[in-house]
């Protein structure tokens, strides 16, 4: 640990691309020239910004799994309610412009809302996450079906979808306005005791709870910024894909990938909020680049799940090299010498 | 199961959860008895007995594996394309007629074991979550369906669809198969060195691992036989249909529905408790619910909301009490529990 401190910027930054959450992102620019490569035109700014708008709505979704999946729960509810939203805006909002402030409002209560009963039913009622919130998808799809019957409805008035699919001055689009403040905001939220706090839960609930930790409160709020998180996905989908209950449809599955690509470990207590984020584009780049050569779009499914397997396959061994040898932290294989304090045996420092 | 007798004198006998996951399987089908006789329509009736006994049959079979798999502490989300593979399988082989029947049986079981090996392998070997595992083979083999198949594939020789057909005093024949793996299959739980041995992987693998307990084995036969179960699912399925589809496996929704259907049956989803019989009380609540709204005409899109509002109200019933309490196998003076 002192040794952490004693290193500089560049080698602790050094370090940091050699565990999971640090690896996603060489992976993100490995994928970023290889698009390049092969379609340059994908290197123009505009290319880039819509690129990223494109992504924006599982990005956000991915950073609130995040909270979830490191608090050591799962979100399976997430398309649900995705789906919900934007089926309130279709109709809560409807054609009238007075009716935007109260409708997002609205979206967000029923986020929040959402978000306690899947904490309360964890936590409180000790309903297994994956049970309580695949219960909640059940209920929530069961319902919103119900509510449309299945069919698309009508879309909210143009002013809203502007959220979705606008740009500031006609160049930033909002989504990617939208993706850097919620990517910001999560950011500090993980930097901030309570983010530590919910590190910690995810590592040891038994350690965390003796150590004075609210588990109720901790875990639930992690639900409600997951649920609020697919509630602002919710809103950017409503742009550019209308109203329809299928909306959000997998996107918790694709969000849980995300941020096990971003190199977050199920059961919690290790990862970091922006490498969920990071994993998101690198996975939709990944797709792009699939398209650009031409491989079928059915394909896609088999070569997401040989990229999970494989990272999470590599991040175990990554992990448990970063953590077995204490004095001696990998940063030994990246960082010239010096860092170490002691000068133990380094046989894993070989390993990514 | 409720027969166990305490050593010293136990104040207030707990139920076990099974016998819990049948009080309310009773309770359901005596609240579903009085509301469909209250809609005018006859609900002990053979006919509609064997309806539900239809309903429980496929996702027995794939409950039956994810019990196994769930004891030994994973998860299998890839059941679904193990169902659609071996529905596909088998009906490409049965298409050259009956002589086709019993190597497309074979073929398909065969591949599902495989697939379910891989599974246990990745779980054991690479040391990936069996959540990611099979969630990743899943897609895997769900990218490949989607590539080769378009619609349905093969045929099955009218001799095989008989098995989908046959009521064997009032019980389909189906049924009866999935029965005979459930006892099957707790058989292999609770007379074999190898279900014991799932038990205590699943209760805490290093423990397991101290006692001198091979921790990877039981994982990799609970995934093979997981699957193969499945692929079970598939074939009858495909009796049923008569053609291999790409699709039927993942609109079933087997995955997440068995997975409910455990845990409702009251097995931890953490592994190292849980029960075969429980997993079968779990199915026929949902066999029974599924079967009252089709009768009493419940909008279909409504029925997914009930059903998510009754497992969760389920789960948290047993849950409350359950978790915290050391499963009724390390009591001393108790005999293991079923």
């Amino acid at each position: 640990m002192i040794a952490t401190a004693q290193r500089s910027l560049g080698q602790r930054f050094l370090s940091g691309l050699a565990t999971p959450s640090g690896a996603v992102f060489v992976l993100l620019v490995v994928l970023l020239i290889g698009v390049i490569a092969m379609n340059p035109n994908f290197a123009e700014p505009g290319q880039l910004v819509r690129f990223l708008s494109r992504t924006a709505p599982i990005a956000i979704a991915a950073i609130g799994q995040f909270f979830v999946i490191v608090s050591g729960e799962f979100d399976l509810s997430m398309g649900a309610v995705i789906a919900t939203q934007v089926v309130i805006a279709g109709n809560v909002i409807g054609q009238d412009e007075a009716m935007i402030l109260r409708g997002i409002a609205l979206m967000l209560a029923v986020g929040v809302v959402v978000g306690v009963v899947n904490g309360l039913l964890t936590t409180v009622a000790k309903v297994p996450s994956f049970i309580a919130t695949l219960g909640m998808m059940l209920a929530l799809y069961g319902f919103v079906r119900f509510l449309t019957g299945g069919a698309a409805t009508g879309n909210p008035v143009d002013s809203f979808r502007e959220i979705g699919r606008g740009a500031l001055f006609g160049v930033v689009p909002y989504p990617v306005l939208i993706l850097l403040a919620v990517g910001l905001l999560a950011w500090l939220v993980m930097r901030a005791p309570f983010g530590q706090t919910l590190l910690a839960v995810g590592d040891n609930p038994v350690t965390a709870r003796l150590a004075g930790t609210r588990l109720v409160l901790v875990k639930t709020s992690a639900f409600v910024l997951s649920s609020l998180a697919a509630t602002v996905a919710g809103i950017l989908l409503v742009g550019y894909a209308g109203v329809h209950p299928s909306v959000g449809q997998g996107y918790e599955f694709q969000a849980i990938t995300a941020v096990v690509l971003g190199g977050a470990v199920l059961g919690g207590g290790r990862g970091w909020v922006l490498s969920a984020a990071a994993g998101a584009i690198s996975l939709e780049l990944l797709f792009t680049l699939l398209n650009i050569a031409g491989i079928d779009a059915t394909w896609r499914p088999t070569v997401q799940g040989a990229i999970i397997i494989a990272a999470v396959a590599l991040g175990a061994v990554a992990w448990r090299s970063a953590r077995k040898p204490k004095p001696s932290r990998p940063a030994g294989a990246t960082g010239p010498a010096g860092t170490a304090s002691i000068p133990t045996t380094t046989t894993r420092s070989g390993e990514r | 199961m409720s027969a166990v007798v305490g050593a010293r004198p136990v104040r207030r006998r707990r139920l076990s959860t099974t016998a819990i996951v049948f009080i309310v399987l009773a309770a359901v089908l005596v609240l579903s008895a009085v509301l469909v006789t209250a809609a005018g329509k006859p609900f002990f009736t053979a006919g509609n007995l064997a309806a539900v006994l239809t309903l429980m049959s496929i996702l027995g079979f794939v409950a039956i594996g994810q019990t196994l798999v769930i004891i030994a502490g994973s998860l299998d989300l890839s059941v679904p394309y193990v169902v659609s593979t071996a529905s596909i399988i088998g009906a490409g082989v049965m298409a050259q007629g009956p002589a086709g029947i019993v190597p497309g049986v074979l073929a398909a079981l065969a591949v599902s074991a495989g697939i379910g090996a891989v599974n246990g392998l990745i779980v054991t070997g690479l040391r990936v979550h069996g959540f990611i595992a099979t969630l990743g083979v899943g897609l895997i083999i769900s990218g490949w369906l989607g590539t080769s198949f378009q619609g349905s594939f093969g045929s099955a020789p009218p001799e095989f669809r008989v098995i989908g057909a046959t009521l064997i005093a009032g019980v389909p024949l189906s049924t009866i198969i999935m029965l005979a793996c459930a006892a099957l299959a707790a058989l292999l739980l609770h007379r074999t060195r190898l279900g014991h041995h799932l038990y205590a992987v699943g209760g805490s693998a290093s423990v397991a691992r101290l006692s001198g307990v091979r921790t990877k084995v039981p994982v990799v036969v609970a995934h093979a036989l997981c699957s193969m179960l499945a692929g079970l699912a598939g074939l009858l399925l495909l009796a049923r249909t008569s053609v291999g589809s790409p699709t039927i496996g993942s609109q079933g929704g087997y995955d997440l529905m068995s997975i409910a259907a455990v845990v409702l049956g009251g097995t931890l989803l953490a592994g190292g408790v849980g029960s075969v019989l429980g997993t079968i009380g779990g199915v026929a609540i949902f066999a029974v619910l599924d079967n009252v709204m089709s009768v009493l005409e419940v909008n279909p899109f409504l029925k997914d909301f009930i059903r998510g509002s009754v497992i969760v109200l389920a789960v948290a019933l047993y849950a409350w009490r359950s978790v915290q309490r050391r499963p009724p196998r390390f009591r001393p003076g108790k005999e293991a529990a079923p």
